[in-house]
């Protein structure tokens, strides 16, 4: 075997390690955060430098060293150091388990790659658990009551999503009798139409893995923790939990149901169909349920909960036509690096802004165009590019996923998702009013540390870029998608 | 071509935007010299480019084409024909002129003229986009500027309107943007140009070219606006500030027109013959319903406002009369509206800045307190109402003439004759408005209040200058015109 491959993830590892051991020995605290997020560069290093190579498999097919991989492991280590970069301010303000909580972060960080790169259910199940333990932990790291609440909440349902998950792997192992996605994927195209039919149970398993992996991606009807734990969990994990967890899940499903379930036809049209149908009722729900909320962090819960049901436009558009389309699953990809970067950016203004207001009330973001400009700027930004305007990254990554959909007979399915994208143009701009139109409650500026402006700078910086010059990343995109041909 | 003259002309506001916001210390003086400066330049571009425009070719010219998002085919891809490059001078030129109308303002400054320039180069970028990506962009760039310069800058209700402004154009860009997914894997093609000359050759069908047609156009008719998805308009601009106001009523709602020639009648000509009675019988309605509703107005703004509706409304007659004459109406009586309709909201602006009253029952008399107000007010309304001499009866006069020639279906001829009507009303209410402000007795409580002064009068002139000129010589505006129009008439197979 060749652990070469690995070296990414055993970075992570060592990184992890070094993280809690210096954590024993030092004073300056601060020192946590540069380590971890030159553990994270050196991982990114090593990622890139195998970009472009041909597909290849490691422990015993188990985990694939493809581009796709490589793709989502690549905007994890991003997406973690833009995390632990916002983080810095609000970790000094813990008096112990610093080094644990940049740890933590790198670890579930790690479980995440191993999402990405899994080909085989167990390893999967694995991986995923690693991810969901070191968030459960994260979630309650501040031990007031609404942190404890949520931490429990998210670890409860948490559970039984994982159950659910696998029980479905269960009875899928069961009907093929095979764990490796590819070997499932030969048998399932041996069986009969009749054969599959007559064993539902294979579909039922089918059906309970989009129940596990929904939970993650906080599809609609399995979003219930997503507001609660959102609110309750320290800032930056929130940040970090919208979008890295999201988009793990996204990585994996497109990896299972493409690999395993993509074949024949008839099968992905149904998985499909019941994507489009989630996809609806997620925007719907989401967006509808943001209009009242009064915490910002609640709404951009709400509000994720309706990212997603775009996203999953993207996986319809897929099931609907796995074996000609091209755009739908690169499109996906495209969106959640579009989306990561927005959302991280929104998070680190609230980070500074809550910082100094102690406060997460839209109301207390009032007249903050005056007393933060340079934040305010930024957030109005990174909201625009939720809403999905141009010339944010949000209005190309929703144009490029919607073409998909299109493509594949899916109109109505857009025309539902851009007159949502209009009902949540109402609440963001809500927050963009009450930032420019209210009056400042006070005249005191707020301030914000040189760790934050950077992370926020990078963001907005990449909101814009990808808004404006798309061509890169979607290639990127593309070239990772390229490993589901038929 | 060597000098990129449209990239240029779009993005020397941007820059001023981008100057204004971010270099800190910037004196109230300076910020508005700045915005002064990078809205002038942009004007006296597109005014080299109107005279170097090659009246010879029917073509697009001073293209510009760079490849940008390979994997969806989209170009950054500009240029202008007959019937855009009259629009970018109209907006050029109203964007400078709303920096000289905001002189006064003191609120913001810095952002007020940072959103102002974006809002002028938004609105330059939809007139010279040939790629319908870009074109869209540019089309929702435009409405956080708006936004803004309603909210923050307005009037009366403004939060209310800005966000029904937001609502209402986002929803008609999302119907849009639904129509240019299916338009673009309908036909492979996301270039204006191809999409025109090829027609629509299916790559894969969608849907029916008539679906695509009405997602579009909704998305044009929202702006245009067309009864009865208008009534963001006067709240809009009653409330906005007056260089809003403007820049609204001026270049903004042309956009819709613009929209409807450009995409839906060259790209779908089958579909807007089958479908121009009903739109026709829209433009009427929208002609006399505006009319009338402008008629019970007693706000001085909202008066205008309302007009707007029902002047637009012989945009879209014209429009979709679908001949030569008509066509070349529709698009003259946008730049006149243009120039008319800023001067009024101009006029009225001032008026009521220096006077401090807007409801028409408590003004009269000012003639004799603000006799160079009073004037100017007065020939732009007589403009409003079509008189001759004026570019409003240019306008008006061509485009009826079109329509009732017009061999669309058989029932042309009485929706002009209705239609007509509407120029009957547009009298009827301008005139009330002018005499409920300047004439009748003189009220003793607004003598001392200022007239015009220097500044004002130097766009003022300006303005009446253009008005004139149009109306009394309109073929330096049609000639152009004609060029744009004929190959699209050609499409039509008129």
């Amino acid at each position: 075997m060749n652990l070469q491959l690995f070296i990414p993830e055993l970075c992570l590892i060592a990184c992890a390690i070094v993280v809690i051991l210096l954590d024993l020995v030092i004073q300056r605290k601060g020192l946590l955060a540069i380590v971890s997020i030159a553990g994270l560069v050196v991982s990114a290093g090593f990622t890139i430098a195998m970009w472009g190579g041909n597909s290849q498999a490691i422990f015993n097919n188990m985990l694939a060293v493809d581009n796709f991989a490589l793709f989502f492991k690549l905007l994890f280590l991003g997406i973690a150091a833009l995390v632990i970069l916002a983080s810095t301010d609000y970790v000094s303000k813990f008096t112990r388990f610093q080094g644990e909580y940049y740890a933590l972060i790198l670890l579930s960080t790690l479980g995440m790659m191993l999402m990405a790169a899994t080909t085989e259910l167990i390893s999967l199940y694995v991986a995923l658990e690693l991810t969901s333990i070191s968030l459960y932990v994260l979630v309650g790291f501040l031990k007031d009551p609404k942190s404890s609440e949520a931490s429990l909440k998210y670890l409860l349902l948490g559970a039984i999503a994982s159950a659910v998950l696998l029980y479905g792997m269960a009875l899928i192992f069961g009907f093929t009798g095979k764990t490796q996605l590819g070997e499932i994927a030969q048998v399932i195209q041996t069986m009969s139409l009749s054969g599959i039919l007559d064993s539902p149970g294979l579909i039922l398993g089918i059906v309970l893995l989009v129940a596990g992996f929904g939970f993650k991606i906080a599809a609609v009807p399995f979003q219930m923790w997503v507001p609660d734990v959102y609110e309750g969990a320290p800032t930056p994990v929130t940040a970090y939990l919208s979008v890295a967890s999201k988009a793990a899940g996204f990585a994996i499903i497109l990896r299972v149901f493409y690999s395993a379930f993509g074949l024949p036809q008839w099968l992905s049209l149904d998985w499909g169909l019941v994507f489009a149908v989630l996809a609806a009722i997620g925007m719907t729900v989401g967006n509808v349920t943001a209009l009242p909320q009064t915490n910002i962090k609640r709404m951009l819960g709400y509000s994720s909960i309706a990212q997603a049901g775009y996203l999953m436009v993207g996986l319809a558009a897929v099931g609907l036509s796995p074996v000609t389309d091209a755009v739908g699953r690169s499109a996906v990809l495209f969106f959640l690096a579009s989306y990561a970067l927005t959302n991280l950016g929104a998070f680190t203004a609230i980070i500074a802004i809550s910082n100094k207001v102690n406060s997460d009330l839209i109301e207390d973001y009032s007249g903050m165009g005056k007393r933060a400009p340079l934040l305010a700027l930024g957030l109005t930004l990174c909201l625009i590019s939720l809403i999905g305007m141009p010339p944010a990254a949000g209005f190309i990554a929703k144009f490029y996923i919607f073409s998909g959909a299109v493509q594949h007979g899916l109109l109505w399915l857009v025309i539902i998702a851009v007159l949502n994208s209009v009902i949540s143009a109402y609440y963001y701009l809500r927050v963009v009013k009450v930032m420019w139109l209210g009056k400042p409650v006070s005249e005191e500026k707020v301030p914000s540390s040189g760790a934050l402006r950077l992370a926020l700078s990078v963001s907005c910086l990449g909101v814009l870029l990808l808004g404006i010059i798309p061509g890169f990343v979607m290639k990127l995109a593309e070239a990772a998608a390229k490993i589901f041909g038929f | 071509m060597d000098f990129n003259y449209l990239t240029t002309i779009i993005f020397l506001p941007v820059l001023g935007a981008i100057l204004i916001a971010f270099i800190p210390g910037l004196s109230a003086r300076l910020i508005k010299r700045i915005a002064a400066i990078f809205t002038l330049i942009p004007l006296a571009l597109s005014v080299f480019l109107f005279c170097q425009f090659d009246r010879s070719l029917v073509v697009m010219q001073f293209q510009e084409k760079l490849s940008w998002i390979p994997a969806i085919n989209a170009h950054y891809h500009l240029g202008v024909d007959g019937l855009s490059l009259p629009l970018v001078v109209l907006t050029a030129f109203l964007g400078f002129i709303v920096v000289l109308i905001s002189w006064k303002i003191n609120l913001r400054i810095r952002e007020y003229f940072a959103w102002l320039l974006l809002l002028e180069a938004s609105i330059l970028g939809v007139f010279c986009s040939l790629d319908l990506l870009l074109f869209f962009i540019f089309w929702e760039i435009e409405v956080i500027p708006m936004y803004f310069l309603i909210s923050v800058w307005g009037s009366g209700r403004k939060e209310y309107s800005a966000i029904k402004y937001v609502v209402y154009t986002l929803f008609g860009s999302a119907m849009m943007l639904a129509g240019i997914l299916s338009l673009y894997f309908t036909t492979g093609s996301l270039s204006m140009i191809e999409l025109a000359e090829g027609g629509l050759g299916m790559v894969q069908s969608i849907m029916p070219a008539a679906a695509i047609f009405f997602l579009l156009l909704t998305g044009f008719a929202v702006k245009l606006p067309v009864v009865p998805v208008h009534t963001w308009l006067p709240d809009a601009h009653t409330d906005a500030p007056t260089a809003g106001s403007v820049m609204l009523a001026g270049a903004l709602i042309k956009m819709g027109g613009y929209g409807m020639i450009r995409v839906c009648v060259s790209i779908f000509p089958q579909v807007a013959r089958d479908y121009a009675p009903l739109l026709v019988i829209l433009a009427v309605i929208s002609v006399l319903y505006g009319a009338a509703l402008t008629l019970r107005q007693t706000d001085l703004k909202r008066l205008i406002a309302y007009s707007s509706v029902s002047h637009m409304g012989f945009v879209l007659l014209g429009v979709f009369a679908l001949g030569q004459v008509s066509l070349t109406g529709a698009a003259l009586q946008m730049v006149s509206h243009g120039l008319i309709t800023g001067l009024l909201f101009a006029m009225a602006g001032l008026t009521i800045h220096n006077v401090g009253e807007r409801d028409l029952s408590k003004l009269g008399g000012l003639a004799r307190q603000i006799p160079i107000i009073a004037v100017v007010f007065s020939i732009a309304g007589l403009g409003g109402l079509g008189m001759p001499t004026t570019s409003g009866f240019a306008a008006e006069f061509i485009t009826f003439i079109g329509s009732f020639s017009s061999t669309a279906f058989s029932g042309m001829q009485v929706c002009t004759i209705l239609a007509v009507l509407g120029v009957v009303l547009a009298a009827g209410y301008i005139l009330w408005m002018l005499q409920r402000t300047f004439y009748g007795p003189v009220l003793e409580q607004y003598n001392g209040i200022k007239d015009a002064d220097g500044l004002e009068r130097v766009y003022m002139s300006a303005f009446i200058v253009l008005i004139m000129l149009v109306g009394i010589y309109p073929a330096i505006i049609t000639d152009i015109i004609k060029l744009g129009i004929s190959p699209i008439v050609g499409l039509l197979g008129g």
